[in-house]
């Protein structure tokens, strides 16, 4: 069954991202890049560093911040917030794990 | 007729009367050293850095075999003498070498003393005294389990740190109630006793050994006398050293602890000197360097029929632990003539013990904070009165004459002729004289030109202050920078540390060195991923998670997040087939941009992501593999025409260009590596500004290395010039694989060759040719699991998820 339980979509099971990597939503013309991090928690994040709209999803993941492949921003994954002497930020987006499945919720997106 | 000098020993005493003898008169004698040691001179004072893995044999050896080979002198490695004959005036050693002499030194040193337990010759009992030692120690820390060091003086302490870092579990047994108990009284030695118990190592005083247990000839156990039985597969006995004596006793020269000598360095025979620690002097036997190194002086000039005296020497010592600062020197013991001062901070650590008789320094014990130790050496030294400032003496140099100092102004108030480096004897004036004379610019210069911290080291500091304070902004020290603030380790460390610890997974080498974050951070995890991968090519499994974005998905991410491909064309060559082929995939992928390379590739920009796997089984179809031109690894080999097409060619560069692209590709290196080689000295391949490159001529081939054509530019050093093409492969191969197994994450070539030298590089590539051979087959074995084309691997669906979206999402979901 393709689950919306009220706003949250399922995109897919924690399996399908590699640890302490990140895979992409397509949502219209938008990404999403979902992450996967040591221990196991996801986050998602638009797919756009707020410096000059790198793909977050391509950087390297350690802790709970990704650093941009382009320029090497450090960004914060729960918060979308550049770290460090950097600033800006990132629109994140509301997600959470149910057993393995990893639901996403449709309106913070959307809006 | 040139003299025969002959010397028994080579250790550090005897290497320093040479510099100072071939420094005087080159030429006066014609010097043979007999050495029971397999091997050259080398600085014994840094054998605890090689025991724990932070220095290697090669970072110690204070005079290579060019060295005896450029002076002259014949050297017997493995030949310990067995009889000297002073009538006949010859030598004889045990495997039958008889030398005659005009002039003999005796340096034979001292025997580590062995406590005569029952047990002490069981197989796994060490001592601690000489390189064999450290090695046969190191043989056993690798299959782990206890080691017991017996003795709790600076040798067993400084034996306990390292073994302990090298990963065995360490038990201190000392006699008496607390550590060091000459140089600290109970309460420092409690500190002491305290940092060695945070490090892990159990430390046991008042513990007698009753005897050592064994099974089957090895050691299993020791037995203390109040019962305690503690297991160990290895024991070391730290407990004092003997002069060793035999050989001059045989020969009937006059003994008493040690060999006697006179002031004038002479045993009761004129024409034989001793010097060392086997040496007796007015009653004093020494064991620490400084006053060796003076004795050596002074029979280098009576050698020269000089009348130099010695008269004694006072000694200071440092324990040479990282992280542990003890610093001692003189004379501490208690008498009813002395006064002590006492500092005590235990919260923060801090101790210092000053020992004076009638208003003057006899003796100063620093632990935890020893910056002043040089200044209370040299107020004791010189005898200074020092009632004027006794209120304030305890607190150092910066508290005397008001205001506080800082470090720099301390090291500028020092009088010109204040020790700086206590183990070569070299003050303040000889430093800053030889820095502002000679130009003097680096650390290493002043080294070589004045050996102030050439021998333990631990004078560095100051000597670097000297430096910046003579030469102001023109002196950048070499501080250690950390990786990244994830830990405090420098690359250099974290490498030595991966191979002497066996570290083979990052979360292994995050865990062990004490990463301060989970897992690392984007400069750190590449890094550690491309040393573990060139330290351990068959076993260790590459994190793809830890690879920069480029060498995860074998393309080169652009402004735009698409990628560009460029595929390999060896040596720059390619074909009608292979242009077709580039052309169709431009076609049906709708490529925006075309572009030539500096490397001589092509490269097609502006590919989705999605496509790559796509483009590439196209490209595959017709013979192409990946160019790496995204990769830390070899990227292009840029060739000219060379003997096939141009008249002026003298070799086929082309030929030997994908020659060594073919034998080097897939190898990853700690930055990229770009070639280039030219048929002729005319260079039209540019290979003068290139990581590594060949200039081809009619006797061979030039290498060349080191150049740079980029953020800098530098013209390249040259190696050296090799008759046959197959020569010129092992060479290059050679130099690169030492770059991979020395080079800091990031460095390209040219600056890691500026940082070692490039002699260092010639030395050990040009001069060298086993060393040579070695780098050659490491390279060769790690090209077996390297040379994988990652294009056709994706193709066949590896890392498919990468290339793919994990969901898409209907836009209607999301209202």
């Amino acid at each position: 069954m393709n689950a919306i339980t009220g706003h949250w979509t399922r995109i897919g099971t924690i399996s399908d991202i590699p640890v302490k990597g990140a895979r992409c939503v397509k949502l219209g013309t938008k990404t999403i890049a979902v992450f996967r991090t040591v221990k196991d928690e996801v986050f998602a994040l638009e797919d756009k560093c707020p410096h000059k709209n790198g793909p977050l999803s391509q950087g390297i993941v350690h802790d709970n911040c990704v650093t941009c492949p382009l320029h090497n921003w450090v960004i914060s994954l729960s918060t979308g917030e550049a770290q460090g002497a950097d600033e800006g930020a990132v629109r994140s987006f509301s997600i959470k794990l149910e057993g393995d499945d990893i639901l996403i919720d449709i309106r913070s997106v959307s809006g | 007729m040139t003299e025969k000098l002959v010397i028994i020993g080579n250790g550090m005493a005897p290497g320093r009367m040479l510099e100072h003898l071939f420094e005087r008169e080159p030429g006066k004698f014609d010097v043979t050293i007999f050495n029971a040691e397999p091997r050259v001179n080398y600085n014994r004072l840094m054998l605890s850095p090689v025991l724990s893995g932070e220095k290697s044999y090669e970072d110690i050896i204070t005079h290579d075999d060019a060295w005896y080979a450029s002076n002259g002198v014949t050297l017997h490695k493995s030949a310990r003498i067995s009889s000297i004959d002073r009538d006949a005036k010859t030598v004889t050693s045990e495997n039958g070498i008889t030398a005659p002499y005009d002039k003999l030194v005796i340096a034979t040193g001292s025997n580590p003393f062995i406590i005569p337990l029952p047990g002490h010759d069981l197989e796994g009992v060490l001592t601690y005294r000489d390189l064999d030692d450290v090695d046969a120690m190191l043989t056993a820390a690798k299959t782990g389990g206890r080691a017991v060091v017996i003795g709790g003086g600076l040798l067993g302490l400084e034996a306990a740190a390292g073994l302990k870092m090298q990963g065995m579990d360490v038990t201190v047994l000392h006699l008496m109630p607390t550590l060091m108990e000459r140089q600290l009284d109970d309460a420092a030695g409690y500190l002491l006793k305290r940092a060695f118990e945070e490090r892990g190592i159990d430390v046991l005083t008042k513990a007698n050994t009753k005897e050592i247990l064994g099974k089957d000839g090895k050691v299993t156990a020791v037995h203390l006398d109040d019962g305690t039985e503690i297991d160990a597969s290895i024991v070391v006995m730290a407990v004092g050293i003997r002069p060793s004596v035999e050989i001059a006793k045989q020969c009937g020269l006059e003994i008493g602890r040690g060999i006697l000598v006179q002031d004038d360095m002479r045993t009761s025979d004129p024409d034989i000197f001793a010097l060392g620690e086997c040496v007796e002097h007015r009653g004093e036997v020494y064991g620490l360097v400084a006053p060796l190194y003076e004795m050596a002086e002074r029979i280098a000039e009576n050698l020269c029929g000089g009348d130099a005296l010695y008269t004694g020497s006072v000694m200071a010592t440092k324990l040479k632990v990282t992280g542990v600062d003890l610093y001692s020197a003189g004379d501490f013991a208690d008498a009813e003539d002395r006064e002590e001062i006492v500092l005590r901070d235990a919260k923060a650590g801090i101790y210092k013990r000053l020992v004076l008789k009638d208003n003057r320094i006899i003796g100063a014990v620093l632990y935890g904070e020893t910056n002043d130790g040089p200044w209370f050496f040299d107020l004791l030294k010189k005898n200074t009165d020092i009632s004027e400032m006794r209120e304030t003496l305890i607190f150092g140099q910066a508290f005397q004459g008001g205001a506080p100092l800082d470090p720099m102004a301390a090291v500028a108030a020092l009088p010109d002729d204040a020790e700086i480096c206590g183990c070569n004897g070299i003050c303040k004036s000889t430093i800053t004289n030889a820095i502002t004379g000679k130009n003097l610019t680096s650390l290493d210069d002043v080294r070589a030109h004045t050996k102030a911290s050439s021998s333990c080291g631990t004078c560095t500091g100051l000597v670097e202050q000297l430096m910046s304070l003579t030469l102001g902004d023109k002196y950048n020290p070499a501080a250690i920078q950390p990786m990244c603030p994830c830990t405090d380790f420098g690359h250099d460390d974290v490498r030595r540390l991966i191979q002497v610890k066996g570290l083979k997974t990052i979360p292994e080498v995050m865990h062990e060195l004490e990463w301060k974050t989970s897992c690392g951070c984007a400069k750190c995890r590449p890094a550690l991923n491309y040393y573990l991968v060139c330290d351990w090519p068959d076993e260790y499994a590459d994190d793809y998670q830890s690879r920069f974005i480029n060498e995860r998905v074998h393309a080169n991410i652009q402004k735009d997040g698409t990628y560009s491909v460029v595929p390999r064309m060896w040596g720059g060559t390619t074909n009608s087939t292979e242009l077709r082929a580039i052309a169709d995939v431009v076609d049906k992928f709708n490529i925006p941009t075309v572009k030539v390379t500096g490397g001589q590739r092509i490269d097609m920009l502006g590919i989705q992501k999605e496509d790559l796997p796509a483009v590439w089984e196209d490209l595959g179809k017709a013979g192409f593999v990946s160019g790496h031109a995204y990769a830390k690894g070899l990227r292009t080999v840029k060739t000219c025409v060379g003997t096939d097409w141009c008249r002026f060619g003298t070799q086929d560069s082309t030929g030997l260009g994908v020659r060594i692209e073919k034998f080097m590709w897939g190898s990853w290196t700690p930055a990229k590596v770009k070639m280039a080689v030219s048929g002729c000295p005319r260079n039209c391949a540019e290979a003068t500004c290139k990581d590594v490159g060949v200039i081809c001529v009619d006797s061979g081939f030039e290498i060349h290395f080191a150049g740079a054509a980029g953020l800098d530019i530098k013209g390249t050093e040259v190696l050296g010039l090799v008759a046959a093409e197959d020569e010129a492969l092992e060479h290059i191969v050679a130099l690169v694989q030492m770059y991979r197994e020395q080079g800091r994450y990031l460095e390209r070539i040219y600056k890691w060759a500026k940082r070692i030298g490039y002699d260092e590089v010639r030395r050990q590539i040009m001069d060298d040719p086993s060393r040579r051979r070695h780098f050659y087959d490491r390279f060769v074995f790690s090209q077996k699991f390297a040379q994988v084309d990652p294009w056709s691997e994706r193709v066949s669906g590896k890392d498919k998820h990468e290339f793919n979206p994990m969901a898409t999402l209907g836009l209607e979901a999301a209202e």
